[in-house]
């Protein structure tokens, strides 16, 4: 049948099984939209198509399919970076197109020009100009194997706009993408498994990292399995929280720079990191020289560019996790680890003192009121999205997760403005699960226009802002190292409940420690979408906290009221 | 110490761009690089040469790997291997001392291939130090231009990087993965 680029474009999607796309049109992609109005997609109209990237990336992670996003030629594509930077840091399964100038024009510094696959040639995982229209169907499809599989991340398709003019005749056909470089199957010999088997049954110490991969590879089962019949202690990365359920008895918490003192203490003293889907990061390391300086490492990964990269290993089982540990756990034995459980009981026990939540009321608002409260109130069962700075840390703190993929934020690039479009992203993927946007007064202001996007599609993300009137990550950075000089960080801000009630949603404020729950209760049974505006200490910090370049045992705690120490 | 990789790639528009970035990212520095067809049709091969000291080479494979269109990568540095560079040098000759000049260029098996009253193009193939060692004999008559291609690279015997594709299916890690 005769078809135009633009209708192959839609249907092809369709056939990827592509429900929702977030995007925002222009001259260059004037007859994908044109085509638009026949397709079943709906289409999310943002606000600025960095809010699109993000809300692509959210919907990638909340439901483990391929996110989409889709913007115009120059200024539309150059926007859509930062979500395509944070999604690959993030290895998350996407996809993005942008329309092109039609071929001819090409290098000729045609309006609204970019060459958009140089520029993200190093932030995706590939990308594919398109200047014919019989390109199309196949790239599509290759796009979307190779977002998805293997280690995922973003693929970028840049179509010009003379082939989504262009008319063929086509039928739609199911041949797999040919991608003969390509390579994501990778299985470790088994001589390394035998190895790893006997290692893991010598440990007195093991400790399993629990990484991002165990979601992504879909190996909680066997994770919880192998932990528990190991009496293996769980620790997370921040993006592997979810990945074991956090009420486990098992599960220690999350470690690094703003990690549990007693997770980092147990990283050090182990004899044996069995290391799942995470790539040692420079935020989880803390001085390489001085990390883990007792322990064997396993390292179980699928991007064979990840192994030895920060952390020498011992042994190295590169494949899908999954697959791996399914081979593996017929041959662990069952083993008690009852006296080094104990130990690190008693290191977490240390470290209760200081919680904020166990400190004496002075009526101050703490942002781990806050978040506590919240997980208190949804039972744990929301899926968070949070923003980045202390918001990010407190929550990932202070909101512990059952489920898997419940929580989502930016790690690995760190992406202030992510919060709320990555929330709107997940609350398409999961139209039926509580979504509560965490963010911070600057964060929000990012990327706040999107609260336009969901006044216009009528959807409910409740929105619990973190607001201490402060660029608060970098003040903590100040505070502590700058001797307390508040360079360009106090912040003031607009009435948020305010620029709520502007979009037509509603705002509260909340300025005490009574008020929360109520707060929290309030959105919760409003059925549209809700701002809720915590005014929370100024000056508080994230605590513990590694400086860079420390080791990560040597942690800034935080300091005990007068009353505390007096008592014990 | 220097390393010599050789890949096979797609070839397609960008490839190379791809391949250098891996380098340019990292602030890799590259000696010499070639890029050429293979006898295979939509199969280009390059050949990198870098400074060992300059660049974390053991990550060189894997990132190369990673890149979509790059089908095969080997370091040739620790298997026995033919490596060849080719270069021309134009050099003042005059009448009188041309015939020394390409007494020179015979025994280095260097061949003339253009002649005019005042000049003379010498190529020249061999690994580099050969090269080095004929140019510095020619130093002394006036070096006009030089151009070299960089260095290309074939394993020795029968293996061919072609045949190993796809050997990686039972994935054991490559020599520079080994731990010590
Ligand atoms: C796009 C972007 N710009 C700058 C930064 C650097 N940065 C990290 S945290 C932070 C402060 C965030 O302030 P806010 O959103 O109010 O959150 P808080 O830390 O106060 O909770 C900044 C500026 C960043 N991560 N992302
Ligand atoms: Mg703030």
């Amino acid at each position: 049948m005769n078809k135009t680029g633009a209708q192959i474009f839609w249907e092809c999607l369709e056939r990827e099984g592509v429900d929702v796309i977030f995007g925002y049109p222009g001259g260059a992609t004037l007859p994908i939209y044109d085509a638009l109005v026949t397709s079943k997609i709906h289409h999310v109209l943002v606000r600025h198509e960095q809010g699109a990237s993000h809300m692509a990336d959210g919907y990638a992670r909340a439901s483990g399919r391929v996110g989409v996003a889709l913007a115009t030629s120059g200024p539309g594509a150059t926007n859509l970076i930062t979500g395509i930077a944070t999604a690959l840091m993030d290895s998350s399964p996407t996809v993005f197109i942008t329309g092109q100038v039609s071929s001819p024009l090409i290098g000729y510094d045609a309006f609204q020009e970019t060459d958009v696959t140089g520029i993200t040639l190093p932030i995706t995982k590939h990308n594919y100009l398109i200047t014919d229209v019989n390109d199309i169907a196949p790239t599509i499809r290759e796009a979307f194997f190779l977002a998805k599989s293997g280690r995922p991340g973003p693929v970028l398709i840049d179509i010009t706009k003379d082939a989504q003019q262009a008319t063929i005749d086509w039928e739609y056909d199911d041949q797999p993408a040919h991608l003969p470089g390509y390579r994501p199957d990778f299985r470790p010999a088994n001589s390394e498994f035998e190895r790893a088997v006997e290692m893991i049954h010598n440990a007195k110490k093991p400790l399993i990292l629990a990484g991002h991969g165990i979601l992504i590879s879909g190996a909680m089962e066997e994770v919880l399995e192998f932990a528990e019949r190991t009496q293996t202690p769980v620790a997370d990365t921040l993006l592997g929280l979810g990945a074991f359920p956090g009420s486990h008895s098992l599960s220690l918490g999350m470690m690094g720079m703003h990690g549990e003192a007693w997770v980092n203490k147990a990283i050090q003293e182990a004899d044996l990191l069995l290391a799942f889907g995470m790539r040692f990061d420079d935020r989880v390391t803390g001085k390489i020289s001085h990390y883990a300086p007792k322990a064997k490492k396993i390292h179980i990964e699928i991007d064979p560019s990840e192994i030895n990269k920060n952390v020498q290993v011992d042994i190295a089982l590169v494949g899908d996790l999954k697959e791996i540990l399914q081979k593996m756990l017929p041959s662990i034995s069952t083993v008690d680890h009852t006296e080094w459980l104990e130990e690190i009981n008693t290191l977490r026990g240390h470290s209760a003192v200081r919680d904020i939540k166990n400190l004496p009321d002075n009526g101050h608002l703490y942002a781990a009121h806050v978040i506590n409260a919240l997980w208190q109130v949804t039972k744990g069962e929301a899926i968070i999205v949070s923003d980045v700075g202390q918001n990010q840390m407190w929550t990932a703190q202070y909101y512990r997760h059952d489920k898997p993929n419940t929580s989502i934020t930016s790690g690995g690039l760190g992406t202030m403005g992510f919060g709320l479009p990555g929330g709107i992203g997940a609350k398409f993927a999961k139209p039926d699960q509580e979504v509560w946007v965490i963010a911070g007064d600057g964060g929000i202001q990012m990327t706040q226009a999107e609260l336009s996007t969901i006044a216009q599609e009528g959807i409910k993300v409740n929105i619990a802002i973190l607001n201490n009137g402060y660029l608060g990550m970098v003040r903590q950075w100040q505070e502590f190292f700058y001797d307390k000089r508040y360079s360009a960080t106090p912040m003031k801000g607009p009435d948020l409940v305010k620029i709520a009630e502007a979009h037509g949603l509603t705002g509260i404020r909340v300025s005490s420690r009574d008020e929360v729950v109520d707060a929290i209760e309030a959105a919760r049974k409003n059925p549209g979408t809700v701002l809720i505006d915590f005014k929370v200490e100024k000056e508080d910090s994230v605590y513990p906290m590694v400086p860079t370049g420390a080791a990560i045992d040597a942690m800034i705690r935080r300091p005990l009221p007068e009353s505390v120490i007096q008592e014990s | 110490m220097r390393h010599t990789f050789v890949a096979l790639v797609e070839d397609k528009p960008g490839v190379l761009n791809r391949v250098v970035s891996v380098f340019r990212r990292r602030t890799f520095n590259i000696e010499s690089l070639t890029v050429g067809r293979t006898h295979q049709e939509g199969i280009s091969r390059i050949t990198i040469v870098v400074d060992s000291d300059k660049t974390d080479v053991v990550r060189i494979m894997p990132y190369m790997y990673k890149l979509i269109n790059v089908l095969q990568v080997e370091d040739l540095t620790y298997q026995p291997h033919v490596n060849r560079d080719l270069a021309m040098v134009k050099i003042n000759a005059t009448p009188e001392n041309r015939a020394a000049i390409m007494q020179l260029a015979e025994v280095f098996r260097a061949r003339v291939v253009d002649v005019t009253n005042n000049s003379l193009i010498i190529e020249i193939t061999g690994d580099e130090e050969k090269i080095d060692g004929f140019v510095d004999v020619l130093r002394p008559y006036g070096i006009i231009e030089m151009v070299r291609t960089g260095i290309i690279a074939m394993e020795r015997g029968a293996s061919t990087l072609i045949n190993n594709m796809g050997e990686n299916q039972n994935y054991e890690l490559p020599i520079e993965f080994k731990m010590a």
